[in-house]
């Protein structure tokens, strides 16, 4: 049985448009015009909310104010934009782009029109949040950063295991278990650092048990992974209640404090949003950039990229499989892990139970938007971080929207990706398969 | 192969001693795959009890206090660290099993169990990972909880209407991850993942709304379930049973007649099997997703009404319900997917869960060492040959069912 699918899924082909003229069709950026016509609807929806919703529904002489300074600083001069004109006029173009799309006057790069018309609506929900208030750019920016570092790590951590051939679905499970960790260890050894790395060292411990699951006991990975992560809320839950809440001193592990870069950090808005963070900023960037370049230039990269693509033609060619994988894993493992004493060392100072709240699986989402990349899984990481930052945003300023809408809406983007995107994105070949010398 | 023709070729007297001759090979595989069956989680359950009992010990204050002198007085230190266990187990087992009324908490609390695991079960089997039951049975629970607070109509028709009313919530719910799966291919770990939130968040914002909240509270609590909608409880001597109950024994049935005897079952079965096969051989493979996904969201549904019909507060609150849809991945990998493998891994589970309050309240050890064991549970349930390497257990060559393909399928 686990012999023929195996053999089955080696004979999946990749997800293919449904007809081969779409492909034609993808290959000069142009794409169907019943897939075309559906996102100039949405366009001219998102239009339609913006001019009657935001723009018409809103009083009228109100001033949205974008600030672009930190608080306190007069460097850059403050946007102030009219709010109900802003939205009227942003409105419209939507609409008019989304009509062009409909009706074909624009056939070609209808993502990146798309794309327009999401910022736009963004800009306006921003103007219509704001009206008669003001809100920092430099804020959601610096917001947007720090929420994605959990979702690019852990996307990285993700990267690296399917890169080699195994899925990572215990990416919550080890983010949460770090997380408690680094609490406890910060907070014994009265050191951040000693926190990060035992965050680390935990992370590769789960990365090693997923590892030794799915590749040495040839568990279902999907299966393994769910384990860890159940294992991982049990087992927090449960020491959270009985050790932190007996011992409260071994819940304040203190937090990392941002690191400013000389010069750099003076810079006008990219000196605060890029260069005055924590260490995890500065790590995500590495992290991001460094295995970008790992994967893709080196040996030590090309023979992970290959275990995860055809293991039997890697093992062809001398390239030890398992234990590729293993090593991989493990790696995976560690960067989770990494992520995870973010959310006790850096976000909140201390653990809460269940403080991860899902964003393994968004940084999985993020892992699968960003087409298996690490620059891409980043940029990913960003989208969702920005719609959790944007969210917090809205819900301090002056929206009718209910906060439990606002706080399903990450969710809801993450869902509206991952069905998006998914057919378009193509795993690791042999990403989930086990593999068996035969 | 010669033997057998030999005895073939036997006079007709004989005939009669040869059929019982091989009746008795049947009967003994037959014992040989029932001991095969229960031999792994049984091994499963006592390591992880093993294991949960290490975890009692070294994150018990008292227990540890007594290993830091464990040079001095390593007999003292042993034994005080076995009392502590025992006493926890034994709690454990005298508040879930130690009585007629503690016996009919546990089977209110496997009730849901039962539900959610046969909903994870059928999804399994169709292929599918359905980590969603959580906020199906949230979603179910919320719309057989409306209906029951808000129609005033006699019992004999408010019932069937709330417990359909949670069914159609969950189906719903379920078909979500369903659909895009079929339509876009959307890996329903992540989706179902997803939708829980969602549900966790509807549910909240529900409980703000007039519709919902109960009047004069300001605590997320909703109206109680009118008295016509509630499940009439049965009473035998001390046993008490509830509508539940049944209503679960009769799910299983009906999953099991599904798989084992109708057309459906065998669509859901092959394209679990070999999505590719399947579509080869004519079957709308999107559609039997979407089909599985309705039913597993129904019978998560399912798990949500009973509980809400059916026990004491009969009201919705923000967050109770959560860990009973995580439970039925467990309940579902216990029972290897198999109706009655749920139901009595659903028990189990229900013992473990009403006896925990009572082992808290007599030990000190916290209800959460519960989901502890049941995660090393599932870890070793799900890894037979790691069971078999601790115990040095002969493997079978046999033919143990993929559950979930990659991303792509």
């Amino acid at each position: 049985m686990r012999m023929s699918t195996v053999v089955t899924d080696a004979q999946v082909e990749p997800p293919e448009p449904p007809e081969p003229t779409d492909a034609e069709l993808a290959v000069r950026g142009e794409m169907s015009a019943r897939r075309r016509g559906g996102f100039g609807i949405a366009s001219i929806v998102l239009g339609a909310i913006m001019i009657r919703a935001f723009g018409l529904g809103s009083e009228s002489g109100l001033d949205a104010t974008f600030v672009f300074n930190k608080r306190g600083e007069s460097t850059l001069p403050d946007l102030v934009l009219p709010a109900r004109e802003t939205c009227l006029v942003l409105g419209l173009i939507a609409v008019l782009l989304g009509a062009a799309l409909v009706t074909g006057l624009l056939r070609r790069r209808t993502y990146l029109v798309f794309g327009i018309v999401l910022a736009l609506f963004v800009v306006a929900l921003l103007a219509w949040a704001a009206r008669g208030d003001s809100v920092s750019i430099l804020g959601l920016f610096q917001g947007t950063l720090f929420k994605a570092v959990p979702l690019a790590l852990g996307a990285l951590a993700g990267l690296m295991c399917e890169r080699s051939g195994v899925i990572n679905i215990g990416i919550e499970g080890m983010l949460l278990t770090a997380a408690f960790t680094g609490a406890l260890t910060a907070s014994a050894a009265d050191s951040v650092w000693i926190g990060m790395f035992s965050g680390i060292a935990i992370g590769a411990v789960l990365g090693a048990l997923l590892a030794v699951l799915s590749i040495r006991y040839r568990v279902d990975q999907i299966i393994g992974g769910t384990v860890i992560n159940i294992l991982a809320l049990g087992l927090t839950s449960y020491l959270g209640t009985q050790v932190l809440a007996e011992y409260p001193d071994l819940n304040e592990p203190g937090s990392f404090q941002p690191l400013g870069i000389p010069l750099l950090q003076d810079i006008p808005f990219f000196g605060p949003l890029l260069f005055d963070r924590t260490i995890y900023v500065y790590l995500m960037f590495a992290l991001v950039f460094g295995l970008a370049w790992a994967l893709y230039r080196t040996r030590w990269g090309l023979r992970i990229r290959a275990v995860g693509e055809h293991p039997g033609a890697a093992d062809t060619v001398g390239i030890n499989v398992l234990a590729t994988r293993y090593r991989s894993v493990i790696t995976g493992g560690a960067i989770a892990g990494l992520a995870g004493t973010w959310f006790t060392l850096d976000a909140v100072s201390g653990f809460n139970e269940e403080m991860t709240a899902g964003r393994g699986f968004i940084a999985l989402a993020a892992l699968i938007f960003g087409r298996w990349h690490p620059v891409g899984a980043f940029i990913a990481a960003l989208v969702f971080g920005f719609a959790e930052e944007l969210q917090g945003r809205l819900a301090l300023l002056n929206t009718p929207i209910p906060s439990e809408i606002l706080l399903a809406t990450p969710y809801i983007v993450t869902i509206i990706v991952v069905a998006g995107l998914v057919g378009r994105s193509r795993p690791p070949a042999a990403d989930g398969q086990i593999y068996e010398r035969s | 192969m010669t033997t057998t023709t030999v005895q073939d070729e036997q006079p007709q007297p004989e005939a009669e001693g040869a059929e019982s001759r091989a009746a008795l090979p049947t009967l003994r595989r037959w014992l040989e795959a029932t001991r095969d069956a229960l031999l792994i989680p049984a091994l499963a359950l006592l390591t992880a009890l093993a294991i949960g009992g290490l975890v009692i010990v070294f994150s018990s204050p008292d227990t540890l206090d007594a290993w830091s002198g464990f040079f001095s007085h390593p007999g003292e230190t042993l034994s005080e660290s076995w009392q502590l266990v025992w006493d926890s187990y034994y709690a454990l087992y005298d508040t879930s099993l130690g009585s007629w009324p503690a016996f009919s908490r546990t089977l209110v609390e496997a009730t849901p169990l039962a539900f959610t695991g046969l909903s994870v079960a059928l999804a399994f089997r169709a292929g599918l990972f359905n980590i969603g039951a959580a906020g199906q049975l949230v979603i179910g629970a919320t719309c057989a909880g409306w209906v029951g607070f808000t129609w005033h109509l006699p019992s004999a028709i408010h019932i069937p209407l709330a417990v359909a009313a949670g069914f159609v919530g969950g189906a719903l719910w379920g078909s979500i991850a369903g659909v895009l799966k079929a339509r876009t291919g959307a890996h329903e770990v992540i989706t179902t993942i997803m939708l829980n939130y969602v549900a966790y968040y509807l549910l909240d914002y529900a409980l703000r709304s007039d519709a919902f909240l109960r009047p004069g509270r300001n605590d997320p609590i909703s109206k109680p379930v009118l008295e016509s909608a509630r499940l009439p409880d049965f009473t035998i001597g001390d046993l008490t049973l509830h509508l539940g109950l049944f209503m679960a024994l009769a799910a299983a049935w009906l999953v099991w007649w599904l798989f084992g005897r109708s057309t459906i079952g065998f669509r859901l079965r092959a394209v679990g099997a070999n999505p590719n096969a399947a579509r080869y051989a004519g079957m709308g493979v999107g559609a039997t997703y979407v089909l599985a996904m309705v039913l597993a969201g129904g019978l998560a549904g399912l798990a949500g009404t009973t509980n809400i019909l059916g026990r004491e507060s009969f009201s919705l609150t923000g967050g109770y319900y959560r860990e009973l849809g995580f439970d039925g991945i467990a309940v579902a990998l216990l029972g290897r997917a198999n109706p009655i493998g749920v139901l009595a891994a659903a028990l189990l589970f229900g013992i473990m869960r009403s006896g925990s309050t009572g082992m808290q309240a007599q030990t000190s050890t916290p209800v959460d060492i519960i989901v502890v064991i049941q995660a090393l549970i599932i870890a070793f349930v799900a890894a037979p040959d790691l069971v078999r390497a601790i115990y040095r257990v002969r493997a079978r060559r046999e033919a143990e069912p993929a559950f979930t393909t990659s991303w792509g399928a």
